[in-house]
């Protein structure tokens, strides 16, 4: 139970694809694994799921193997110690809800984490589904299911092959509440492959970015977003930030943002003195060159242009700004998208004092490491 | 109905059931590994496999005929074990109906098996199912309607045969005579009023076996339990 990491150091090719890696991953936490499709995230996933038996290398849990080429060592999927959760729920058809999960809790150790089935059914809502048909349920509620089935096989690891993709958009928040609620109920440690950034912004504690099949970054949270990311068109910025109060009059919570207050709609959950994660997209961040007086837009930020990137045939540039902040911390970086003929109009050039306003902002869970 | 004609049908119902029994056992693994393998072999093997559905019966029956008699090396072997005859005899019959209903056991639950498909499957072993678990509890599950399909079409085949028991086990009364054979010998003497009777059960029979299989497949869609 008390492996320091899980060291997965696999070849794999099939075709023109091949995946290189050798990374540890932490026993702990969320580690989102990013990266455009045909990156080679499921087939890590899967390689350290068993279910690719194509994967040559070597893969242990601690001093435990799973895969060894070189000694002719292959621990098949089911005698893995993981759980894996398919994009696409993967319910048996001939079962009940009920019966789905009881199929995994059937087969789980005794020994071990103990989940129960009645603590899998609450945490994840079940009640209500139980003697449903799976093939009646939507799909928020298959991957629910899905999430409790795989939670009841009593895992060391928990992989998630993007547990969001099938779903529509309104139904993917709560999808991903329910995630983090079971990673913070129950301890587990988990494995999330996307291809948003959103997703990954918002839960991991440690980031593995892979591209063409061979990693392109691996670091804490903190460190891989601080730049921010760019997407085609969807950048986006990450800030850690601190609950300073909470007004329970205006329903707002005021966040501490290096050294400076924005206020954010109050979720019950918030309380004074937690870290939380934001999320601003860089189109939702406008710039001033003087503090705008009388507008809607209450959170404003200062700061300093770092950069200016101008789009070719396009009518947007994307403006980096690093936030004021005490002296002796490093700067979070802010990325504000206008268009180019605003920032000629504003003439807004490098070192350049703005104010950034911002229309809106995602707020999540606890930064687990600053 | 005579006696005769009695013990022509149970030998028939006897020979059938059998041979159903004895093909779910053969036909299941070979089914699956079909459906599973990614091996050259495959399509060699689905050949063999569907061989029956093209042959004439005759054919069959002669290359039978050869193999099992005293005189080849397995009747022979047979024959020193048993102290038998494999040829006309139900032993003999038993393994020329399993030869020759054999596509009509694996085509069904091959395509059962592969429209199951391999997510299933994995899904049932990243939950901790062993491979046999797993064919057990997800993969034969899913498959009901074929594996229905499977024994009937077995089951009814084997009824209807004709040319390789001729062939394979001739016409001895309460030991290899069949109902086809039966009539084809009522029909021969002129007994046209016997052949009608016999045939008549075999009609119904037929029909009503099918007729079920075609409602239950449509009321067999994944129970839940």
């Amino acid at each position: 139970m008390c492996a320091d990491s899980l060291h997965v150091d696999v070849e794999l090719r099939f075709g023109s694809f091949s995946l290189r890696l050798d990374e540890h991953f932490p026993t702990e936490g969320i580690t989102g694994i990013w990266g455009p499709s045909g990156s080679g995230k499921s087939s890590l996933l899967r390689s350290i799921s068993g279910l690719e038996r194509r994967a040559r290398g070597r893969i242990a849990w601690g001093d435990e193997l799973w895969l060894d080429s070189a000694s002719r060592i292959f621990v098949p999927a089911h005698r893995r110690d993981v759980a894996y959760m398919f994009q696409d729920a993967r319910l048996f058809p001939h079962l009940s809800v009920e019966g789905n999960l009881r199929f995994a809790e059937r087969r789980a150790p005794s020994k071990g984490r103990s989940i129960s089935f009645e603590d899998a059914v609450e945490a994840l809502e079940l009640g209500p589904l139980l003697s449903r048909r799976t093939t009646d349920l939507s799909g928020g509620e298959q991957q629910r299911v899905s999430l409790g089935r795989t939670l009841l096989t009593r895992p060391r690891l928990l992989l998630l092959d993007e547990p969001l993709a099938a779903l529509d958009s309104s139904r993917r928040f709560e999808i991903l509440r329910f995630i983090e609620a079971l990673h913070a109920g129950f301890g587990l440690p988990m494995l999330y492959v996307s291809h948003s950034f959103e997703e990954i912004a918002l839960l991991a504690d440690e980031v593995l970015e892979l591209e063409a099949g061979a990693v392109r970054s691996h670091g804490t949270a903190a460190v891989s977003f601080a730049g921010g990311a760019r997407l085609q068109d969807a950048s986006l910025s990450v800030l850690a930030a601190e609950v300073s109060r909470v007004d329970a009059r205006w329903h707002l919570a005021w966040l501490e943002v290096a050294g400076q207050e924005i206020s954010v709609p109050h979720p019950a959950s918030f309380q004074e003195g937690d870290g939380v994660r934001l999320l601003v997209r860089a189109r939702d961040v406008s710039l001033a060159t003087s503090r705008p007086v009388e507008v809607s837009i209450r959170n404003v930020l200062t700061g300093r242009v770092r950069s200016v990137e101008e789009e070719q045939d396009s009518a947007f540039a994307e403006v980096t700004v690093a936030l004021d902040g005490p002296s002796d911390a490093p700067r979070p970086l802010l990325r504000a998208r206008i268009t180019r003929a605003s920032l000629h109009e504003l003439e807004l050039e490098e070192g350049h004092e703005v104010y950034c306003l911002l229309k809106t902002v995602s707020v999540d869970r606890a930064l687990a490491h600053g | 109905m005579n006696s005769a004609d009695l013990s022509a049908l149970g030998l028939t119902f006897r020979l059938a059931a059998t041979t159903t029994v004895v093909l779910f056992l053969l036909g299941t693994p070979l089914a699956w590994w079909l459906s599973t393998t990614r091996s050259r072999l495959r399509p060699v093997i689905e050949a063999l496999t569907a061989l029956p559905l093209v042959l004439p019966p005759t054919v069959l029956g002669f290359y039978l005929l050869l193999l099992l008699s005293p005189r080849s090396p397995l009747g022979g072997f047979w024959l020193e074990l048993t102290d038998a005859s494999l040829t006309f005899s139900f032993s003999g019959l038993l393994i020329a109906s399993v030869l020759y209903s054999l596509p009509f056991m694996v085509q069904p639950l091959q395509a059962a098996f592969e429209a199951v498909g391999r997510a299933p499957m994995e899904a049932a072993a990243t939950l901790r199912a062993a491979p046999l678990d797993a064919f057990f509890s997800v993969a034969l599950p899913l498959s009901l309607r074929g594996v229905l399909t499977a024994g009937v079409l077995t089951f009814a085949h084997t009824v209807g045969e004709f040319g390789v028991v001729l062939m394979v086990g001739g016409n001895i009364p309460g030991r290899t005579r069949v109902i086809s054979i039966a009539v084809y010998e009522h029909v021969e003497t002129l007994r046209y009023a016997d052949a009608h009777r016999l045939s008549a059960v075999l009609l119904v029979f037929s029909f009503s076996v099918l007729f079920a299989v075609y409602t239950l497949n449509r009321k067999l869609p994944l129970n839940v339990r």
